[in-house]
C-alpha cells in the first residue's frame, strides 16, 4: 500500500505568502481571544477548593446551587463531570473560606439538600459520596504560574540552542517561531471555548512544543541533505523537495500519534479530556506550522546553499 | 551484509530478558495484608514481635500465607479480605491490650503477590501514586517567620535574666518585628551590655540606635543562625509528623521535605481527612512536675488512686515500666523552655543519659526548683492528646544550675536515644499551614487505572493494525519494537519505583504514539532507497543509517521539553515528565537497535535478496504493479 504517489515536488513555496498570512490571522485571533476572554485556569493555579461527589441518582443541580448559596458560598460553580450523577463543585478562595476546612463545610451543605428539599420531580436527594477533594492555597498557584513560564522559557532556549548548534541559527529561529505560534493557538482555543486550563494541559502544551519541533527538524534535515547533494536548485526548489519527500512520513507519524490521542479522548474519561484535546490541537497545527510556516520563514531569512558547504578559499600567492 | 555482531544481539536479548523480569511483578496483582509497625520509638519491631504475631494468629486459627519482617514492620499476607479483617482484629487485641494506649499500629495494606525470588532481585510492581490508589495528600508550609519570632521571644526572655544576673540596668527589652531592642539610659551601660551579649549570645548581631533620649541596642539574628533555626524547625516538624502519623495506622506514609520550607505528607488509603488533619495539627508538650513522695509511699492511697480517686491536689500517672506515681498538679516547667535534647553518657558513671538544654528562664526555674527539693523526686511528663506519660522520675541529688540537665539511670543507650528523640519531637518547632490538600477515593483510583489502561491499549492496537497493513513485515517489526519499548518503560518504572500517576499513564500512551515516529522514518527511508533503485540489502543499511541522524535530532528536542518539565514541574507534571523522559530514551534503543536486530535476523543472511516485505513501492513513471 502506498498513500503518497507524488510525481513532482509540490510547489509549496509558491504559496508561502498565503500560508504566512493564514497563520498570522489565526495567531492574531488566538491572541485576541486570550486577551479578551482570558484562560479559564483550574484551581491548581487560582487556589480554591474542588470537590467531586457521586450521587446514587442524578441530582438537580439548581437545588444544589441554591443550598450552597444559602449556606454562604458565593461564586461557586456546580456542574456535572463525566456523567449526570457525578458533580463537580468549585469554591474559589476567599478570606473566610480560604482554609482547608471548606471541603467539610461543602459536604455538610450538600447533605442538607436532601433533608430540606421538597419531594418534587427529582425526588429527595440522598447525601452524595465523596470521590475527590482538592484544596490549593494561594501560595501554590502563583508559583505554578511562574514555574510554568520558566519551563516554557527553558524549552524555547534549549531548542533554539540545540538547533542553532546542529543546523543554523535561521533554522532555529524559524522553528521556534513556528512552534510558539502553535502554543499560542492552543491557548487561543482554550480561551475561546473556556476549556479548563490545568497542570496536565500545561504539560501537554510543552510536550507538543517538543514534538512539533521534531517535525521541523525532519524537514530541515532534508533541506540540509538536499543542499549538499543536489546542485543547481534554487532555495525554494530545495525546500519544496525536502517537504515533498518527507510529507508521507509527516502524515503517517502524526496520524499514528493522533490515533493514540484519540483513544485517550475516547477512553480516558474526564480527567484526561482536556489533556487529549490540547494534544489534538497541537498535533493538527503542528503539521501545518512546522511544514508551512517554518519553511517559508527560513526562506525569508535567506537560507542558502553556501551556509552548508564549506567554501574553499583559495589563497593567492603573492608575487614578490 | 546486514548482520549484527554477536555482542549486539546478546545485548538486545539481555535487555529484553531483564525487561520481562522486571515487568513481571506487575502481573501478579496484590494480596490483602496486615502491617504491624511500632508507634512508640522505644518498642522495636524485631523477630520477637513476629513470633508474637504468629502465635496470636495460630491461637485464633487464622492461617497466614506468609509473614515477612522488614526494616520497620511485620507484614502478614492473607488469602482474602475477610481473613484480613479477622487477622487485624486478632493482632490488634494481642499487641494492644489497652486500646487507648496503643504500642503498635496495625494497618490494612496490600502486598505484592509476586514470588519471593522476584522480590529478592528487587523486582517490584510499579509504585502507584495517590490518584491511582486513593488516599490523602497534604502539602504543609512551615511558618518560617513564626519559627524566628518564637526564637526571638525566648531570646528576649534570656536577655532579661542575663541583664539581671550581670547587674546591668536597662530601660526595657522587647521584640520589635524581627529584632529585639534593649533600651538604656546612658551609652556607658550599653557598652557594658554589648560586651556581655557578645560573649553569651554569639547568634546575635548587635547594632546601636537612638530613640529620643534613650540609647538602644538592637539585636537581630545573624543570617547563618536564622538559616540554622529554620532548617531545624523543618526537621523537627518532620520528626513530629512521623511520630503522629504512626498512630494513624497508615501502611506506607510518605513524609518528605519539599523545597526549603514545605513538607509533603501522603497517606495512601486514608479517607478520613478530618482525623488526619486533627492529628497533623496537634501539639505535644513536655511538663516537669514534682512527685508527691509521701502519698506515693502509702500503698492504700496508691490503690485508691489507681481506681481513679487520687488525693486532692495530685494526679495519678503510670511510670514507664508500669509503676504508679502520684504527681502534684502544679506544673513547674513546660517544654517551651527546652531548647535541645541529645543522647549521651554520664561523665562519672558512663551510664547512658539524655542531656537537656534549657533556655535561661528555664534554667533559673530549674535551679530554684532543685535547690529547694534536694532528695525529692521530680517527674518529666510527655503530654499528648491530653494524655500524659511519665518519661522518667529521677531523684534530685544536688542543685542544678546553668540550664544543662541530665537524665540518667536505668536506661540503655537505645532508650536514651529514644527519649531524646521523644523530647525533641514532642512539639512542633514552628506552626504549619495546609496549603494543598487532595483526597482521592479508592474507587476513583481504580477507575483512573482502568481508563489509562484502556486508552493505551486501544491506541496501541490501532497503531499496530495500521503499521502491519501499511508496512507488512517491516510494520510487524516496528510493532514488536514498540512493544519492546513499552516493556522497557514499564520495567524501568518498576525498577526505579518512580511514582506512577494518571498523567504518567497518559505519558506512556503519548510516548508510544510519538515513538512510532522513528520506525516510520526508517521504513519510509528504506522505501525511498528502494524507489531510487538500491538493492534490498543496501536499502536496509542506508535506510537505517540516514534515518538515525534525524531520529537523534528529533528525540533530543523532545527530551529538552521533557527535562524542562522535570525541573520546573511539581505534582502531576512531574509524574508526566519522568515517564516522558524515560520513554524517549527507551524508544531510541528499541526503535533503532531492537528493530534493526530483528530485520538483520530476518534478511541479513540472504545473499540474493530480491525484494523486501515493506508494502507496495510506487515509482513515478511506472504503472502501479
Amino acid at each position: 500500500m502506498e498513500f503518497f504517489r507524488i510525481r513532482k515536488d509540490i510547489p509549496f513555496m509558491r504559496h508561502a505568502l498565503v500560508f504566512n498570512v493564514i497563520s498570522l490571522i489565526t495567531f492574531l485571533l488566538a491572541v485576541f481571544f486570550l486577551i479578551n476572554k482570558g484562560l479559564h485556569f483550574s484551581i491548581e493555579f487560582t487556589g480554591g477548593t474542588l470537590l467531586e461527589v457521586n450521587y446514587a441518582q442524578a441530582p438537580d443541580l439548581g437545588k444544589l446551587r441554591k443550598q450552597m448559596e444559602m449556606d454562604g458560598f458565593t461564586d461557586t460553580q456546580v456542574q456535572n463531570f463525566g456523567s449526570s450523577r457525578d458533580v463537580l463543585i468549585r469554591v474559589p478562595l476567599s478570606k473566610d473560606a480560604g482554609t482547608s476546612k471548606v471541603g467539610d463545610r461543602v459536604m455538610a451543605s450538600l447533605a442538607r439538600v436532601g433533608s430540606g428539599g421538597t419531594a418534587d420531580s427529582a425526588g429527595a436527594v440522598a447525601a452524595p459520596s465523596l470521590k475527590r477533594v482538592e484544596f490549593v492555597g494561594p501560595q501554590v498557584g502563583k508559583e505554578l504560574a511562574s514555574d510554568g513560564a520558566m519551563a516554557l522559557l527553558l524549552v524555547v532556549c534549549g531548542i533554539v540552542l540545540y538547533l542553532a548548534m546542529r543546523f543554523e541559527w535561521r533554522f532555529a529561529i524559524s522553528a521556534i517561531i513556528a512552534n510558539l505560534h502553535d502554543v499560542v493557538i492552543i491557548l487561543g482555543f482554550f480561551a475561546l471555548f473556556q476549556w479548563e486550563f490545568s497542570l496536565p494541559v500545561l504539560a501537554a502544551v510543552l510536550a507538543v512544543l517538543g514534538y512539533s519541533v521534531n517535525e521541523s527538524v525532519v524537514v530541515f534535515d532534508r533541506v540540509r541533505e538536499t543542499f549538499k547533494k543536489k546542485r543547481g536548485l534554487t532555495t525554494p526548489q530545495v525546500l519544496d523537495h525536502a517537504i515533498t519527500s518527507t510529507i508521507s512520513r509527516t502524515i503517517i507519524t502524526h496520524g499514528c500519534t493522533q490515533m493514540m490521542v484519540t483513544s485517550m479522548l475516547i477512553f480516558g474519561g474526564p480527567a484526561l479530556h482536556y489533556f487529549a484535546l490540547a494534544l489534538t490541537i497541537g498535533i493538527l497545527f503542528g503539521i501545518y506550522s512546522s511544514v508551512l510556516v517554518a519553511s517559508p520563514l527560513v526562506m525569508w531569512m535567506g537560507v542558502s546553499r553556501e551556509q552548508f558547504i564549506q567554501v574553499k578559499v583559495e589563497k593567492q600567492e603573492a608575487v614578490v | 551484509m546486514n548482520r549484527y555482531p554477536l555482542w549486539k544481539n546478546i545485548t538486545v536479548l539481555i535487555a529484553v530478558v531483564l525487561g520481562l523480569l522486571y515487568t513481571l511483578p506487575n502481573f501478579f496483582g496484590e494480596a490483602p495484608a496486615v502491617q504491624v509497625a511500632s508507634v512508640k520509638s522505644t518498642h522495636k519491631v524485631d523477630a520477637k514481635l513476629m513470633a508474637k504475631v504468629e502465635d496470636a494468629l495460630k491461637g485464633a486459627s487464622v492461617t497466614p500465607q506468609g509473614i515477612v519482617l522488614d526494616l520497620n514492620s511485620v507484614r502478614v499476607r492473607l488469602a482474602d479480605t475477610d481473613s484480613q479483617l479477622k487477622a487485624r482484629d486478632v493482632i490488634e487485641r494481642a499487641l494492644n491490650p489497652v486500646a487507648a494506649d496503643a504500642t503498635y499500629s496495625v494497618a490494612l495494606n496490600l502486598v505484592s503477590n509476586s514470588p519471593n525470588w522476584l522480590t529478592g532481585i528487587h523486582a517490584l510492581p510499579m509504585y502507584l501514586g495517590l490518584d491511582l490508589r486513593g488516599g490523602v495528600h497534604f502539602l504543609l508550609q512551615v511558618d518560617m517567620q513564626g519559627a524566628l519570632t518564637k526564637r526571638l521571644d525566648s531570646i528576649g526572655a534570656d536577655l532579661r535574666s542575663l541583664m539581671r544576673d550581670k547587674n546591668i540596668r536597662h530601660g526595657g527589652i522587647g521584640r520589635e518585628g524581627q529584632s529585639v531592642a534593649i533600651r538604656f539610659r546612658e551609652a556607658e551601660t550599653r557598652e557594658k551590655a554589648r560586651v556581655v551579649l557578645a560573649d553569651s549570645q554569639p547568634d546575635l548581631l548587635l547594632v546601636d540606635a537612638q530613640d529620643g533620649a534613650d540609647v538602644k541596642l538592637v539585636a537581630t539574628l545573624k543570617p547563618e543562625a536564622q538559616k540554622r533555626i529554620q532548617e531545624f524547625a523543618v526537621k523537627q516538624n518532620i520528626t513530629t509528623l512521623h511520630n503522629r502519623i504512626n498512630e494513624l495506622g497508615v501502611a506506607e506514609p510518605v513524609i518528605q521535605q519539599q523545597g526549603a520550607d514545605r513538607i509533603v505528607v501522603q497517606l495512601p488509603g486514608v479517607q478520613d481527612t478530618a482525623k488526619a488533619k486533627d492529628i497533623l495539627g496537634r501539639t505535644a508538650t513536655l511538663e516537669v512536675r514534682m512527685v508527691d513522695d509521701e502519698a506515693s509511699a502509702s500503698p492504700a492511697v496508691m490503690e485508691q488512686a489507681a481506681r481513679g480517686q487520687p488525693p486532692p491536689g495530685t494526679e495519678y500517672y503510670v511510670e514507664r515500666g508500669g509503676r504508679g506515681l502520684l504527681l502534684k498538679r502544679q506544673v513547674v516547667l513546660t517544654g517551651e523552655r527546652l531548647t535541645d535534647a541529645q543522647p549521651g553518657f554520664d561523665n562519672q558513671t558512663h551510664e547512658a543519659a539524655v542531656h537537656l538544654s534549657l533556655d535561661s528562664a528555664g534554667a533559673r526555674i530549674f535551679k530554684d526548683l532543685t535547690r529547694d527539693n534536694v532528695g525529692k523526686r521530680m517527674a518529666i511528663l510527655l503530654i499528648e492528646k491530653g494524655k500524659g506519660e511519665v518519661v522518667t522520675a529521677p531523684v534530685i541529688r544536688t542543685e542544678i544550675g546553668g540550664g544543662r540537665v541530665q537524665i540518667s539511670g536505668r536506661m540503655s543507650t537505645m532508650e536514651a536515644n529514644d527519649v531524646a528523640l521523644l523530647l525533641r519531637a514532642g512539639s512542633l518547632a514552628a506552626p504549619m499551614e495546609i496549603i494543598e490538600e487532595r483526597t482521592i477515593g479508592p474507587s476513583l483510583g481504580a477507575d483512573n487505572i482502568a481508563k489509562g489502561f484502556h486508552s493505551t491499549l486501544w491506541g496501541f492496537s490501532a497503531i499496530s493494525a495500521f503499521m502491519i497493513v501499511y508496512y507488512v513485515l517491516f510494520g510487524t517489526v516496528s510493532v514488536v519494537a514498540l512493544s519492546a519499548n513499552l516493556l522497557f518503560l514499564v520495567a524501568l518504572l518498576s525498577l526505579l519505583q518512580a511514582t506512577l500517576t494518571l498523567p504518567g499513564i497518559a505519558a506512556i500512551a503519548l510516548t508510544l504514539g510519538m515513538a512510532i515516529d522513528a520506525n516510520v522514518l526508517i521504513n519510509e527511508r528504506v522505501r525511498e532507497e528502494l524507489r531510487n533503485g538500491s538493492t534490498p540489502q543496501a536499502a536496509i543499511t542506508a535506510g537505517y543509517e540516514r534515518a538515525w541522524a534525524t531520529i537523534l535530532d528529533s528525540n533530543v528536542t523532545t527530551l529538552i521539553a521533557g527535562i524542562a518539565l522535570l525541573i520546573f514541574g511539581s505534582g502531576p507534571i512531574r509524574g508526566f515528565a519522568v515517564v516522558h523522559c524515560l520513554g524517549i530514551m527507551t524508544s531510541i534503543f528499541s526503535s533503532v537497535v531492537v528493530s534493526r536486530a530483528m530485520v538483520n535476523l530476518i534478511y541479513g543472511r540472504r545473499r540474493k535478496l530480491e525484494a523486501l516485505s515493506i508494502g507496495q513501492i510506487w515509482k513515478p513513471g511506472l504503472a502501479a504493479k
